[in-house]
Formats: structure tokens, sequence, C-alpha cells
């Protein structure tokens, strides 16, 4: 399989952007700016990154925590992001959710919930409407070590295997589920070895490899879309900080920590870029500079946004929902009727 | 379009009309569920349906609760009307979080209303045992996002679950399996919807007001009829819809009466008859002659011996002493 030049410099930017974008929301935590907490990707980008980009036009995804990379590639924009991590009221979920919880349907963007696997059934059922609607639409996920323990995702894959539903399932081995390691998690070998018990396909990649990362990814789409049922791509990567930022890994080895960081995806990238001659070092750092000053305007912009203002009738739970409206707004006013 | 049939339908019969009627309407409304296609559901509300409409759009699935729910939320997120049967409504506790945490937050969270209708029988009175008796009304009602619903007649079972089919987001449809084949009635010719949200009342009277749902609202009917005899003229309001509660309705009434009485077949402890007298206790205050009285199930596990499960379930003579007790106050 082949990458146009234009191909690896798209990769390239998004992985950067992805870096990038993740160093300015770690700037913004440390200023108090952010609410709730940060999810980082750090070293796994090459994994969200390079499965999304298998995707076509049309096709479906559902991030978790660590896909940040997915969004950017699915379209979604960086300041449009941070208005999500700063709460603001004109942001994608207006306040309402955090982070990547925001839906896009345009770019055939959806979002989960906190609960781990549930988006695995939740997709499945997305591309068994695009099925039946006659669309040859195929859905991507994630989850980690973590998320393949729940019911959820057994649930979810069991289903869409009964039904051959074009579901790409991406298992990003980062290591670490929250603090619990994998041999906690799981007393399979790989990941992908569940796949034989649905009786579906599987494989594994190395997820610091970007251009592997699309070339098996693209091979798993192009089984969905086939018909042949759905796919458990492992891509064995690891989460070089912790859960989130307030988690400072002391179970961690740090001669794991550093032999990771030398298997960095972007700097492994760069070596091929190197080496094939794609894109030299000037032209990434122009690279950089772009993404700079796209991130630049987009922190500009999402810091200028407007907080959510509280609305008295507490709207937009039901589309019908009058009586619901009065009573809220009595609990609001804390008076009688 | 389906001419409704002419004579006497079960509220079963109802289910099952309903659910065809929407499926010839709206090409997008599908059904979901185990053994719902080739076996005709549990209790035969789907039959005939897949030899009818196919199996695209009747789909038998696995034993996957939480799937099931949760493919008929993303099926819905992309322009289908699920129609998802749980075999038994006990089994909802395998799906409760994408119906309380996927499904009733979506419109809140991301501005996309998920319209998926999880239907299925609850209820107790026929020996099933604590697992395919329950009444789990309560567990739901206290979610916002959702609409609860559970018809008593014939006509409400399929007017309510059209309702519900072209609702714009979820609604868990709870029909008692002790009504399926005892509640008769004639539907009405055209749609016949009935709103969701507005209660019904049953019975007028002037001396007091029971406020119930389900399989409680004929105990409640045979139950004002003795007390005419005694003189006591009761109202019975059946609430149908329990999320969101017609508070007007139950206010009128009380106003009128000014006693109430909650009767109904879930346990007592945070039922929804908790918050019906919440509500009388916060806005019928002043218009109440008595304290509002409930009539429920105690907090034991639903039981399996008929002479268990008779002691369980709120019968004649328990709601006569409570009403006669509340009429003399």
């Amino acid at each position: 399989m082949t990458f146009s030049l234009e191909q690896q410099r798209s990769l390239y930017r998004h992985l950067l952007l992805t870096r990038l974008l993740e160093e300015r929301m770690v700037s913004l935590y440390r200023q108090g700016k952010m609410t709730g907490g940060l999810y980082r990707c750090l070293g796994q980008e090459a994994t969200a990154v390079g499965t999304a980009f298998a995707l076509e036009e049309g096709d479906l995804l559902i991030p978790v925590i660590r896909d940040l990379g997915s969004v950017l590639v699915r379209g979604a924009r960086p300041a449009d992001v941070l208005r999500q991590l700063l709460a603001k009221g004109d942001g994608p979920s207006r306040g309402r959710d955090g982070f990547l919880h925001f839906c896009l349907p345009r770019r055939g963007l959806y979002s989960g919930i906190a609960m781990l696997g549930t988006a695995v059934p939740v997709l499945a059922g997305m591309v068994l409407a695009d099925r039946f609607l006659g669309k040859r639409t195929v859905g991507m996920t994630y989850l980690g070590e973590g998320g393949t323990s729940t019911g959820a995702f057994h649930e979810g894959i069991n289903f869409a295997g009964v039904q051959r539903l074009p579901v790409v399932v991406v298992l990003e081995y980062n290591h670490y589920s929250y603090s619990t390691p994998s041999e906690m998690q799981c007393a399979a070998a790989t990941l992908a070895d569940k796949a034989a018990g649905y009786g579906i396909s599987s494989a594994i990649v190395d997820g610091n490899d970007v251009l592997s990362v699309v070339e098996a990814a693209r091979r798993a789409v192009a089984h969905a879309r086939a018909g042949n049922g759905p796919f458990l791509l492992e891509c064995k990567t690891y989460r070089r900080k912790g859960h989130a930022e307030h988690d400072g890994q002391a179970y961690v080895d740090a001669g794991e920590l550093a032999e990771w960081a030398r298997r960095d995806p972007i700097a492994l990238f760069e070596k091929q870029l190197d080496a094939s001659g794609v894109m030299d070092a000037a032209a990434r750092a122009a690279v950089r500079a772009e993404v700079d000053a796209e991130l630049d305007a987009a922190v500009a912009e999402a810091e200028a946004s407007p907080a959510p203002v509280p609305d008295p009738e507490f709207r937009g739970v039901r589309a019908d929902e009058e009586d619901a409206v009065r009573r809220r707004r009595e609990t609001f006013v804390g008076g009688l009727a | 379009m389906i001419a409704a049939p002419s004579g006497e339908v079960t509220l079963l019969d109802a289910v099952r009309i309903a659910l065809a009627e929407e499926m010839e309407r709206d090409g997008r409304v599908v059904l979901m569920g185990e053994d719902i296609g080739v076996y005709g559901g549990a209790f035969k509300a789907s039959a005939g349906l897949l030899e009818r409409f196919g199996p695209k759009r009747v789909i038998d699935t696995p034993v996957v609760e939480e799937a099931i729910v949760g493919a008929a939320i993303g099926a819905s997120l992309r322009g289908l009307r699920p129609v998802v049967e749980m075999q038994f409504f006990d089994f909802a506790s395998r799906a409760f979080d994408m119906i309380t945490n996927f499904a009733a937050k979506h419109r809140y969270r991301t501005g996309l209303g998920v319209p998926i209708v999880v239907r299925g029988p609850s209820g107790g009175g026929v020996q099933a045992g604590p697992f395919h008796s329950q009444s789990p009304e309560g567990y739901f009602a206290r979610t916002p996002g959702l609409a609860v619903v559970v018809p008593s007649t014939a006509q409400d079972a399929r007017g309510l679950l059209k309702a519900a089919i072209r609702d714009d987001d979820p609604v868990l449809f709870l029909e008692h399996k002790l009504l399926y084949r005892r509640a008769k009635g004639t539907l009405p010719e055209g749609d016949g919807i009935v709103p969701i949200g507005k209660a019904a009342v049953r019975r007028e009277g002037r001396d007091l007001t029971i406020v119930t749902w389900g399989a409680m609202v004929p105990l409640a009917l045979d139950g004002a009829a003795e007390l005419a005899r005694e003189g006591v003229e009761a109202e019975v309001i059946d609430l149908r819809t329990l999320l969101p509660m017609d508070e007007g309705t139950v206010l009128e009434s009380v106003r009128k009466t000014s006693k109430a009485l909650v009767l109904h077949e879930e346990s007592r402890t945070l039922g929804v008859g908790a918050e019906a007298a919440a509500l009388l206790a916060e806005k019928a205050f002043e218009w109440l002659d008595a304290p509002v009285v409930r009539v429920t199930a105690p907090d034991t596990p639903v039981p399996f011996a008929p002479a268990l499960e008779a002691a369980y379930l709120p019968g004649p003579a328990t709601l006569l002493a409570a009403a006669r007790k509340l009429a003399a106050y």
C-alpha cells in the first residue's frame, strides 16, 4: 500500500496538531482555565490519527478519551474542542458535557458516554440503520484494555458479529486502564484473541507507526465494508501520562516510560519522512509553524467565547416538554405555583 | 393504513395492532428483541409481524439487552424509529445504563434526540416470581429525559404506543402482563392517538380521589363500585404516563374531593406514588381534609407462591379498608 505525498503531509500535520493542541490544553489546565480533568493521549497519537485516516467521507466514528487525533482527522475544529474543555456556552455541547463528548453528525462524529464499552452496541445500531437505508457506511470506535472487559463491549461485538455489521473496533493496547496493568485486566494473551470467540476477524499492529496503522486500518475498514462483519484492530501503544493530569502515575516504572518515550510516534514518523525524503526538516518546520498559528487563533477564539448562561426553564431535555419545563421553572425559583 | 378492527380486542392485540399500524405508516419503524420474530414474542406481541414486514424490520437478537437498547439508540440517531422489546421489563435492568445514561441524556448533552421505544411486559399477579413480576417503573420514572408510560386499557395501549413511536425522545412503555388478555375494548376508528403526559379520569366521584395506574386501575374501579354501594363516590384517575406526571388532572380532582389515596403495585418506598403524595403535599395542602394515603405493595421482592403473592399485591380488602377509613376521616 502506498501513500501519496499529500497523504503523508496530512498525516504528519494531524499528528502534530494532536500533539500541539494537547500541549495547549496542558497549558490551559495549569492556568486553571479548564473545567474538569485532562485526559491525555501523549504517545498514542498515531493510533487515533492513523485509524481515523482510513475512513471515508460518510463513515462514522465514536472516540474515547485518548482519541483526540481521530476527532481532528474527522474535521472537528481545534477551537471547538477547546470550547468543550473550557466549558463554554457556544461549544459543541454548550457547556453541558465535556471533552470529546460532542456530536458533529455531518462529519460522521458521534459522542460516547463515560461508561466504557457502550459505544460498541450504539455504533452497531448506527451502521445497522445505514445498511437498512442502503448506505455502505463503516463505523469505527475505540476501546482500551479496560473497555474490552465490559459487558457492553461483549454484547455489542457479539450482536455486530451475528448481524455481520461493518464495525471496526480499534483496541488501543496502551498498557494501563487508569492504574490497572493489562495483565490484571484480562487473561487473554492479546486483545485480538477475543475475536475468535465472536467468529470475527482481527489483526495486531504497531500502534506507534502511523503508516502501519493506516494500512492495517484500511484493511479492517475494507473488510467491514465488504460485508465480512466486524473487525478488531489491536494497536500496540503506550499511555505515557497518567489516566488524567491529576494522576502522577507512581505505579509506572520509570524505565518503562523512558523506553516508550524513545518509541515516540511522531519522532518515528519524522525519521521515516527523512529516510523517504517526503518531508525534510524545513518542510516539517513549516507545518509546525502553520499548526502553531492555527492553535494561537483557536485558543484566542475559545478563551473569548462566553460561558454558558443557566436557563431558568432548564430546556432541552426532551423535544416536547411543556409540563416538565414548568415544573423545573418552579424548582428553580423554589416557590409554589 | 389499516382500518381498526371491529369488535373487542385485548390489550395485547392492541399492542400488536399499534406496532403493525406504525410499521405500515412509517417505513423507518423497526422492531428488535429476543424471540420477537419467528416466535412472535414471549407473549406474542409481535406475532405475524416478521411474516408481514420481513427480517430487516423485525430483528431477532441474541440475549443482549444492553446491546439491543444500545443498537436502538444508534439506529435512531441515523434516522430509524426502533421499538425494542424487553422480554420481561424486569430485564431492563440489563440495559439500565443505555436507558438512563445514553438515551435519556442524549438530547440534553448533544441536541440530538433519541426516538426509541423500549416496551415489554411488567407487573405481577401471574405467579412468575421475583424476576418476571416486577413493576420497575419507579427505577426509571425519576430519570430526566425519559417518558414512562403504563397503559391500562386496550384503547390506551394502542393510542399511547403509537404516540410513543412518534415521539422524538425515548419512551419506556410498560405493558402489564395481567392485563394483556383481561383488558378488552373496542378501538376507535382512525389513529386513536392518546397523548403522552395526560391522565384519564376513569370514574368521577366527589368524596375521594384514587390515583393509580396499570393493573391497579381495574382494582380501583371495582373498589369504587363497592364504595358507591356504601354511599362513597370515589374518583379514579389513571395516570397512564408516570413521567411526566399530569399534575393538573390530579390536582383538579383533589381540589374537588379533598381526599387522596395513591394506589400502586410497585413496592412502597420511593415508588412513583411517593411523588404523587409529595405533589399533593406541596400543591393541594390547603384543599386536603385528610392525610394522603398510600396503598402499595410492601418493601419486599415479589414472591413466587400464589398465597405469598396474593398477600404481597394490593387487593380489594386492603384498598377498601384504606378507602373507607379515608372517607370517614
